[in-house]
């Protein structure tokens, strides 16, 4: 299934959009101009990749700086170790539409920590 | 020591971060030659942040834990379960405990460092301390059967803990004896607000406060404190810190002060012997002075540039200093916690982005006016931007270099 998911026009090259589907995905424009979209959850723990820093086609984990190639998903640099599941994109109209991976997901271990369900088992 | 065509045969000693970091190290860096290494543990180099997280709330497992991978051949002799206990400055022959010598052509020292106890604790059921696997299948096991849990020492790892053990359900308390936790490496401002997470989630913390004791005669059963206070405890976690694991290189002829000294690229006084990871006391050019770093990230990109000090410094693989600006995370209580740079005292601290009081924001600090370190709570991708921003200072003074020449 082929989604539309935002204008293009909406994220500036060189930034990444986090769609918040199930698992969340990340969606970066490069500053020549190309767009990629993988599995926003960076494979070895858990951190956001739209939050990490792009050069080229590579994103630079924000936690332990592993590094994945956006064209294929693959490790360029631990520690993580399987890569990151890729997502076919097409502009259309200057729209992004996101056909999303019929593979499985390579999450890290544990369930994705998204909020408070961590700390509030006290309570 | 000559270039990489001399050795023939490297040891690393301590089988862990830093020590498969070396290894990777030396083999993408060309040598070809045989390694052998060492390690204590009988386990495989695992990772060990997750052991006060993630592990220690059963959300991962000890196999999620792994360093290495499986589909890398880095053709190792493994000696696991094995403790160097010599080092012959002459021959650089390392002795095992169970007699075994080993010769190599060089040596990298990757032994890390152990938990310090608390004097006086040994022995009774219940305290813990946790650096390793081991300690943190003990703790996790304690844990379950337990109520109430008293954490010795709000730095890091025991912040960590107290977070773990809440989101178990452990009626918690955290005993500190600085006035303010963390206020080392944040500052006391930073630090204030980093302790008052215990409180957002219904630990006490008590600060300022000494521990006279622990009671309790086969089973810790409570922590008396300085002022007499008693506080209750099922299970009992010694967070004071990390001592390195350098005593069995005394007599090597190595500087040891703190750790082993070495340059800002791993050299340390003998010829083909470097150290790195939390093991060695290193020169760094960013904070100008010579620490020991106990962070994943130091030990995780350090021994590239040790493994180039071992390797000879050719034109293709030039010597190099370690020199990124420090940088270490921490999770609690749902927060992710980050920090990179160096503060000292008397550096301002300015919030650039959100609020304390959200526990979502950003910190710069600055002295003389420049941007000198960052901390941030749940701001990743701000403070990644920052972080990169941080360099050597322009003015680094020439480096320090303890009698060895690349
Ligand atoms: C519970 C916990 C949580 C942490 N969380 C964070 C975090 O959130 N963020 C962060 O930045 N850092 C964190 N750290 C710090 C980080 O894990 C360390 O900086 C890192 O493990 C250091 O790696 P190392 O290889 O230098 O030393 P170590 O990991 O200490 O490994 C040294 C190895 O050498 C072995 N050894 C010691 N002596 C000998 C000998 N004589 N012969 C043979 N082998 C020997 C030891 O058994 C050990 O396996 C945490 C540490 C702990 C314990
Ligand atoms: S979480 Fe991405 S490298 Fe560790």
């Amino acid at each position: 299934m082929t989604h539309p998911v935002c204008p293009l026009s909406a994220i500036p090259p060189g930034e990444a959009y986090r769609w918040a589907v199930e698992p969340p995905v990340a969606i970066f424009h490069t500053e020549d101009g190309q767009v990629f979209a993988i599995d926003d959850t960076c494979t070895h723990q858990d951190a956001s990749l739209a939050d990490g820093w792009l050069e080229g086609c590579e994103v630079e984990c924000p936690l332990h700086a592993s590094k994945f190639d956006l064209r294929t998903g693959r490790v360029d640099a631990p520690p993580a170790k399987r890569p990151v599941r890729t997502h076919a994109v097409e502009v259309v109209d200057g729209v992004v539409h996101v056909t999303l991976s019929t593979e499985a997901p390579n999450l890290p271990p544990g369930p994705a920590v998204a909020d408070s369900a961590l700390t509030d088992g006290a309570k | 020591m000559t270039g990489t065509g001399a050795l023939r045969s490297i040891a690393v000693v301590g089988a862990s971060l830093a020590g498969l970091a070396a290894v990777r190290a030396l083999r993408g860096q060309g040598y070809d030659g045989e390694i052998v290494a060492i390690g204590a543990e009988r386990h495989e180099p695992y990772d060990r942040p997750p052991l006060s997280k993630d592990f220690l709330t059963g959300r991962c497992a000890a196999a999620d834990l792994a360093l290495g991978d499986p589909d890398e051949d880095l053709a190792v002799d493994w000696r696991l379960g094995a403790t160097a206990v010599r080092l012959d400055a002459h021959d650089r022959g390392i002795t095992l405990a169970d007699g075994t010598e080993i010769r190599a052509d060089a040596v990298v020292l990757a032994t890390g460092a152990r938990a310090r106890q608390l004097p006086g604790t040994g022995g009774l059921a219940g305290v813990h301390t946790l650096r390793t696997l081991d300690d943190a299948v003990a703790l996790r096991a304690d844990l379950a059967a337990a109520e109430r849990l008293v954490v010795i020492g709000a730095g890091f790892i025991g912040a960590e803990v107290a977070s773990s053990a809440r989101s178990l359900g452990l009626d918690v308390t955290v005993v500190e004896a600085l006035p303010v936790p963390l206020a080392g490496p944040l500052g006391v401002e930073m630090g204030t607000v980093c302790a008052g997470l215990h409180a957002d989630h219904g630990v006490r913390l008590l600060t300022g406060t000494g521990v006279a004791r622990l009671l309790g005669s086969e089973r810790v059963t409570a922590v008396e404190l300085a002022d007499g206070t008693l506080l209750p405890a099922d299970v009992v976690v010694v967070g004071v810190g990390a001592q390195p694991n350098v005593e069995w290189l005394a007599g090597s002829g190595l500087e040891l002060a703190g750790g082993v000294v070495t340059d800002a690229a791993g050299a340390t006084k003998l010829p083909g012997v470097v150290a790195t990871g939390d093991c060695a006391v290193s020169f760094s050019p960013y904070t100008r002075r010579v620490t020991r770093t106990e962070h994943w990230t130091h030990a995780h990109e350090q021994p590239a540039a040790a493994v180039a000090t071992l390797l000879g410094g050719t034109v293709d693989n030039p010597r190099r200093e370690y020199a990124p600006a420090p940088y270490f995370w921490s999770d609690q209580y749902g927060v992710r916690i980050q920090f990179a740079g160096h503060r000292t005292d008397g550096d301002a601290v300015r919030i650039i982005e959100g609020h304390p009081d959200d526990r979502s924001f950003l910190a710069l600090y600055e002295r003389d006016g420049q941007f000198v370190a960052a901390l941030a709570m749940n701001q990743p991708k701000l403070f990644t931007r920052w972080r990169r921003q941080l360099r050597v200072p322009a003015a680094a003074p020439a480096l320090m270099t303890p009698g060895v020449s690349a």
